[in-house]
């Protein structure tokens, strides 16, 4: 159970001006802009559920999952997730998660993926037996079989994503937090993302929460949808409701979108109700 | 013993570096040979004016470069500090560990791995050379001994003196600055450029009191012979007192840096 409320983030950041004269002046006098990454947002996902959250780049999504996993502290709001405040008991916390940064990676580089995926098994303290079994089902399930020798270096990064994946569900966490897990990946490893994170739901009934920009992803896992612009949560709905939204507010800016071809149908509609909110 | 694992999989992924573990070797043997020759220079102009036989410094540059991977404060791995500049540190932070503890077992696995590939070797060659320019054995079994368990708190010492630098990169943008300044002064400070006994006794008097004089300096003296055995226990009590002090600092400072983290992008 993920409850957080009204959880608000400012940033602080240094600005200028291009052009060199500009620059000799900021070493004198620096201009800050506060950017309001999070403001006000509330929402709860019961266990088991798996939610979509969209919205346009810089809208708030990653920030929002780094305060859901405890590495960033709000500046206001509260947030409860299975009886812990994330940022205040991190390590009790993070047992019973398990996080993907599409961007980033959390294996070694250096090693084969069999030894970041044993040394994720000591640092969550998984008994072997549960291990063992887990790494079968997860082998077979993402298809890892072929590449677990190899050093993560040399995968490429659909494999790597997959592995990726398998390493965040070691431990058996009862919450799954994906960022952006389907980034630059072919048709075919996306596919294969998806249909994984939709049996691990059904089968160990995780809860997921899932940020991405490729409509696809939501329209196969996805039955609510948390909408984000500019720090505010401006939706949160079921997926039917969004494209019936998104397909009245792509009805009344024909104008401004393109060509609604039957391809890219959900990125056009969720490109015209982002002009609509402004976002 | 997840902390152990860190230590396993840190000190087995840094043993893969042969051909850098072999550069190293030739450099450090090189080095070593140059320093030697300098100061045979100085030491034929007056030998009595070195409060160090030549043959006592002989192995002290030796032990110096062969342990060199596992003392220098600047034989850091600048990694840590690039997770916490490209946000890598994201991960780290989402498993149930205290950052602290693993950043430091990692930091003396690499360390431990490099020095079991390049100190053997530099010693064993040094000590085929003719003396005084080899590397001589201790001045006693009592001081072999007080030499290991020494140069085991000398390395805890610099890798919590690194700690503390690693944390300065939650506060600049760039690290390049901290690093420069720690680098080239601690190196003067802990005797890498020239050992600590042949400093100025008034400027010795203050050394012996800051933290770097307890990395290389307290191993290698004892191992001489020029700290007699019987004053190893205090000399040990420093090296414990700086481990103490440094690791609380470091600890308490990165508690509170989490409070100022900005993960960008992404």
């Amino acid at each position: 159970m993920i409850d957080a409320e009204h959880i608000s983030k400012t940033f602080k950041i240094a600005r200028r001006d291009a052009g060199f004269g500009k620059a000799v002046g900021a070493l004198f006098k620096r201009d800050y802009t506060y950017i309001h990454a999070l403001d006000d947002v509330s929402f709860s996902i019961p266990d088991g559920e798996i939610v979509g959250y969209i919205g346009p780049n810089g809208a708030g999504k990653s920030s929002t999952i780094k305060i859901l996993c405890g590495i960033l502290v709000p500046d206001s709001g509260t947030c409860l997730i299975n009886g812990h405040v994330p940022w205040k008991e991190r390590r009790e916390h993070v047992k019973k998660i398990g996080v993907v940064f599409g961007q980033r990676s959390q294996l070694w580089w250096d090693v084969p993926v069999a030894d970041s995926f044993e040394l994720l098994k000591e640092i969550y303290a998984v008994d072997y037996a549960a291990y063992k079994k887990n790494m079968q089902d997860l082998t077979e399930l993402l298809d890892l079989g072929d590449f677990l020798q190899l050093p993560v270096r040399s995968l490429s990064l659909g494999q790597r994503m997959r592995c990726e994946i398998a390493a965040a569900l070691l431990h058996n966490p009862d919450i799954l937090f994906l960022d952006e897990p389907t980034i630059g990946l072919d048709a075919v490893s996306k596919i294969a993302v998806r249909s994984f994170i939709k049996t691990l739901n059904k089968e160990r009934h995780t809860t997921v929460l899932l940020t991405t920009h490729d409509m696809n992803d939501i329209e196969a896992l996805a039955r609510r949808i948390i909408l984000i612009g500019k720090g505010h949560i401006l939706m949160d709905t079921t997926f039917p409701d969004f494209i019936s939204r998104a397909d009245a507010a792509f009805k009344q800016n024909k104008g401004c979108a393109a060509d609604r071809g039957d391809d890219n149908r959900l990125e056009t509609l969720t490109a015209s109700l982002y002009t609509e909110f402004g976002i | 013993m997840k902390y152990w694992c860190f230590f396993k999989i840190r000190f087995t992924t840094s043993l893969q570096y042969r051909a850098a573990a072999l550069a190293g070797i030739v450099t450090q043997f090189a080095w070593g040979s140059l320093l030697i020759l300098l100061f045979r220079a100085f030491y034929e102009s007056n030998p009595a004016a070195f409060p160090l036989p030549f043959a006592s410094l002989t192995s002290y540059i030796w032990l110096q470069q062969a342990f060199l991977t596992l003392l220098a404060p600047w034989a850091y791995n600048t990694e840590i500090m690039d997770s916490i500049q490209n946000g890598t540190i994201a991960y780290e932070l989402c498993r149930p560990t205290d950052l602290y503890t693993m950043w430091f077992v990692k930091n003396t696995a690499e360390r431990c791995a490099k020095v079991c590939l390049r100190g053997l070797p530099i010693l064993i060659v040094a000590g085929f050379l003719p003396a005084p320019y080899g590397f001589s054995l201790p001045s006693g079994g009592i001081n072999f001994f007080l030499f290991i368990l020494s140069l085991l708190l000398g390395h805890m010492v610099v890798v919590a003196l690194n700690m503390l630098l690693f944390i300065t990169a939650f506060y600049t943008t760039s690290t390049q600055g901290s690093r420069i300044l720690f680098n080239n002064v601690a190196e003067f400070l802990f005797g890498g450029v020239v050992p600590l006994p042949f400093f100025p006794p008034a400027v010795l008097a203050v050394l012996n009191f800051l933290p770097f004089s307890a990395i290389q300096n307290t191993p290698f003296l004892l191992y001489t012979g020029y700290y007699p055995a019987g004053s190893a226990v205090k000399n040990m009590c420093i090296q414990i007192f700086w481990i103490v002090i440094l690791i609380t600092a470091g600890h308490r400072w990165l508690k509170k840096s989490f409070r100022k983290i900005t993960v960008m992008g992404g």
